[in-house]
């Protein structure tokens, strides 16, 4: 049995009501210490109502939260001692330039004059911010302020590390260096809990996922378990001759016993929930058969897919669901 | 892994178009020195007096209410009422300086409550709440930079009557201690506001809010005319308006004729006032999201 305080955070039966709006409805979470944990779900799900209250902002109206080791509403400070929040929205003053972002909260996290001058100065470099350091924060892309947020609350590096969408409206690049920097956090033994709508991003970071919606953890494990419980994602096949698509359709409902659309374009096929190997069978048959196919694609299911199927199936068995 | 920066035609770097480049070296984000101790009460204080300093000198322009009433307020009420009220407008600006001085620092008050309340909506106070710190501190330090706006318009105030031809009975020793007393009060005052600033959802509210507020309870006072005049139920009101009170200290210490009596009450009603509303602002900082 693990151990308690191997979690770094461990909430059981969280409850939060904003007033007609119940936001959280008895969630329950337990993060591994030392792993990246996604924390997933639609807008709405009550993911950042939990980040607040994990990170102390905010009262649970019932139920508990322990984060490394201590309860959230009677040791705050201990909490806060430990770890660093990146909101939804850059927590960062915009009149002030980010050399005086940094100073400002470097000085607040205990660092003495010319020590948090210097760390500000090696997070500015770190993040490649250091030609736009003396401009005000309110002049800067959406990109450059969140990696600047993310800079702010690296400060001293935290034991738990809360990532709010940290992607979100973010351009490829900045995302990468995002991505590269949850990393480093991770491999030096920061715990790292980050909200997203893309499970991409879960899948690329996280070692665990939770899947949360309407306020309750609905699905929870690795990204491989996740999709191998929502199924394969699409097969969509071009075939080389248009003309052959009604063949190939009833070749492909028959291989593979699961419906085959016609897409809108002549001659491309769908097909729904096909596992790889099957679907790597049935693109091989029509070859042999004289269909010759032009090209293929198996997508992954998407966040959508996976929450819809999971969302549905919380539906069907809500009496057996215990979460 | 390092990129040269591009060089822009125009000169600097373009900020909105640089692009981003992969980390420069990802373990530097790390802290090699091990987690300092927390700033004390005082040092995390400072610090966002500090912060408070340095938007003053990023947006001066805040600072253009604080200069523009006292100067307006002044020069109105002098050159408007003066011939009315006392003969001349010299005569009356020997009567009306300290209570425009009261009245100048007063209405700045406001400016803390509408300021908190704009920062409160931008998210860096986040932050600020999931750092290991004094608690008041945040609120502490931003009244230390309005300390700084209340200094400021009591200067204005004062010296622009010095130049109408204004002379203290009390001397600079005087000008100097009735300040210092406005200031002290005007503090205390600002917890209301710092408390309005928290409770009332936009910095719009808290100024109609502030005005209905202050207007009455610096213009019902002894700030502008003798209330002998008044009629008995507004003498009543008068009598107990705490700026009443501050006025005459205020009008006494620059007179020369001030008591320890007359001082120790603008103390006391400010120690009250911060024993109220500091203790309701906390409360109502810690609640909110």
């Amino acid at each position: 049995m693990e151990a308690i305080s191997d979690l770094a955070v461990h909430a059981t039966g969280l409850t939060k009501r904003f007033g007609s709006t119940l936001a959280l409805d008895g969630l329950d979470l337990a993060v591994p210490a030392g792993t990246v944990y996604g924390f997933l779900g639609p807008n709405g799900a009550g993911k950042t109502t939990t980040l607040r209250i994990l990170a102390t902002l905010l009262r649970p109206d019932a139920g508990t939260a322990r984060v490394l080791g201590h309860d959230v509403v009677r040791e705050p400070e201990a909490v806060r001692a430990r770890i660093s929040l990146t909101g939804q929205f850059a927590c960062l003053d915009e009149d002030l330039t980010a050399r005086e972002n940094l100073r400002i909260l470097a000085r607040l996290v205990g660092n003495r004059g010319r020590a948090a001058h210097a760390r500000a100065q090696e997070l500015l470099d770190a993040f490649n911010l250091a030609d736009v350091t003396d401009r005000p924060v309110k002049t800067w892309s959406g990109g450059m302020r969140r990696r600047l947020d993310l800079a702010a609350s690296l400060i001293t590096t935290p034991d738990l590390l809360f990532l709010d969408e940290p992607s979100t409206g973010l351009d490829p690049a900045s995302r990468l260096q995002v991505w590269d920097t949850v990393q480093a956090l991770a491999d030096a033994g920061t715990t790292v809990l980050l909200t997203t709508q893309y499970l991409d991003e879960a899948d690329r970071l996280a070692s665990r996922i939770a899947v949360i919606d309407h306020g309750r953890v609905i699905a929870e494990g690795t990204p491989g378990e996740l999709k191998a419980e929502t199924g394969a994602g699409h097969l969509h096949i071009q075939l080389a001759s248009p003309g052959q698509g009604e063949q190939a359709q009833a070749a492909l409902a028959h291989l593979l016993d699961l419906p085959v659309h016609p897409d809108t374009e002549p001659g491309s096929l769908s097909v729904a929930g096909p596992a790889a190997d099957q679907a790597a069978l049935a693109v091989a048959h029509l070859e042999c058969n004289g269909i010759p196919v032009a090209a293929f694609a198996l997508a992954r299911p998407s966040l959508d897919e996976v929450f819809l199927a999971l969302t549905a199936r919380i539906q069907d068995s809500s009496k057996e669901h215990a979460a | 892994m390092t990129t040269a920066p591009i060089p822009s035609p125009a000169g600097g770097p373009d900020i909105t178009t640089q692009p981003a480049a992969a980390l420069h070296d990802p373990g530097s984000v790390l802290a090699r020195k091990p987690r300092p101790a927390p700033p004390g009460r005082v040092s995390a204080s400072l610090t966002f007096a500090w912060r408070a300093l340095l938007k003053i000198r990023r947006i001066p322009e805040q600072m253009s209410d604080v200069i523009a009433v006292p100067i307006v307020f002044t020069l109105l009420f002098t050159y408007l009422f003066g011939g009315a009220l006392a003969g001349s407008p010299h005569g009356y600006l020997q009567f009306l300086l300290p209570g425009t001085l009261v009245m100048a620092v007063l209405l700045a008050t406001m400016y803390t409550g509408v300021n908190l309340n704009a920062d409160l909506g931008k998210g860096v106070y986040d932050r600020f709440r999931t750092l290991r710190i004094w608690q008041p501190a945040p609120i502490v330090g931003a009244l230390v930079g309005d300390a700084l706006r209340y200094l400021l318009a009591s200067a204005l105030v004062g010296g622009l009557g010095l130049l109408l031809g204004y002379r203290p009975g009390g001397g600079a020793p005087g000008m100097l201690l009735a300040i210092a007393l406005v200031v002290v009060f005007a503090l205390a005052f600002s917890w209301v506001f710092t408390l309005l600033g928290l409770v009332v959802r936009s910095s719009n509210a808290i100024m109609s809010l502030a005005v209905v507020v202050l207007f009455p309870l610096t213009l019902a006072s002894n700030a502008f005319v003798d209330p002998h005049t008044m009629p008995g139920w507004l003498r009543a009101f008068v009598r107990v308006n705490p700026v009443t009170g501050l006025v005459t200290t205020t009008r006494a210490a620059m007179d020369g004729t001030v008591t320890p009596g007359q001082v120790g009450i603008v103390l006391a009603a400010s120690a009250a006032l911060t024993a109220i509303f500091a203790p309701l602002t906390m409360r109502a900082y810690r609640n909110h999201r």
